[in-house]
């Protein structure tokens, strides 16, 4: 997806509403440690644990891969969610706001998307789903702004 | 000064009654069978004795995600059926800035800044007779 310079630091198996608390953890001391802000963080913790929740109950379990990325000043994460589930028939729909095939409310996908900077799926039905989402943190202090 | 009311089932979330409100002080990361877990055990404690209110206490909480404003929002409409209230209190502004984001409203929830202040807005002593709004019966 995007440049290689990325630093593998986990790969986590998503099995069990166990396993989600397990994510949540790791990525919010993952987002702490490359120095994201609080809100960042929880930001991230909360789009992780809407797209593990979808790998488990909607993909039947799966993984997510957590990477570093770091391309100048900017660091960022990047986690790789995927399953060998029945697939997302309709990808747009499945991201609107509302839309749910179970009794969810049907915000996870569309709200994570909306919580991380970048944010890519790949889904074929009868084979599986991959989400793929990044956060920068600010990365280099900005200038001072000046007044115009 | 309070009893605890649910516990036995090995979830470590407090569910305290003092008076007539349930006070539920959630802690850290719950896993979802936790949180279904509470939410039977309120359901039942409201059912048991005379509960005229729902406090939430989610100042020691880092996320909420949409499984969990789900079970917060079914806890609410439970305790209306039995004629409560349900409000969540102290809910961290990272929390409420990510709940904006990801589109989930929490309808029918009435948040507090702090568990005190959330038991002040329940007991009915301090509640000022407002004019409660023209009684309309949806068609
Ligand atoms: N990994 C996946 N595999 C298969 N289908 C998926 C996957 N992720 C999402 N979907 C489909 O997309 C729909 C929308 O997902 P979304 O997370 O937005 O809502 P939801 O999970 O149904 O409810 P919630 O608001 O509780 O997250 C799901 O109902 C499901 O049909
Ligand atoms: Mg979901």
């Amino acid at each position: 997806m995007t440049d290689t310079s990325g630093r593998v630091t986990a790969c986590l198996p998503i099995r069990s509403d166990m396993d989600l608390a397990w994510v949540r953890q790791h990525v919010r001391q993952a987002a702490a440690q490359l120095g994201f802000g609080l809100v960042d963080q929880t930001k991230l913790v909360t789009a992780a644990s809407e797209l593990a929740r979808n790998t488990l109950v909607h993909g039947g379990g799966g993984q997510v891969e957590s990477t570093v990325l770091e391309t100048g000043a900017a660091r960022g994460l990047r986690l790789a969610f995927s399953d060998q589930g029945p697939g997302i028939p309709d990808i747009e729909r499945a991201l609107g706001d509302g839309y749910t095939s179970g009794g969810g409310l049907g915000l996870g996908l569309g709200g994570a998307r909306r919580l991380v900077h970048e944010f890519s799926i790949d889904s074929r039905p009868g084979e599986g789903t991959a989400v793929t989402v990044i956060c920068w943190t600010a990365g280099a202090p900005r200038p001072r702004e000046e007044s115009r | 000064m309070s009893a605890p009311i649910a516990g036995s089932s090995g979830t470590q979330v407090p569910v305290l009654k003092l008076g007539t409100v349930l006070l539920v002080t959630l802690q850290g990361d719950l896993y979802d069978e936790a949180a279904e877990q509470l939410q039977r055990n309120i359901g039942e404690a409201i059912a048991a004795s005379s509960v005229t209110g729902v406090v939430i206490d989610i100042s020691g909480v880092e996320i909420v995600d949409s499984f969990l404003g789900r079970v917060f929002a079914e806890v609410a409409a439970h305790a209306k059926l039995l004629a409560a209230q349900t409000v969540v209190a102290g809910m961290r502004p990272a929390v409420a800035i990510t709940l904006v984001e990801l589109g989930l409203t929490l309808p029918g929830l009435r948040t507090a800044l702090n568990a005190e202040e959330a038991m002040r807005l329940l007991s009915p002593a301090s509640t000022p007779l407002h004019h409660s709004p023209a009684r309309q019966e949806s068609p």
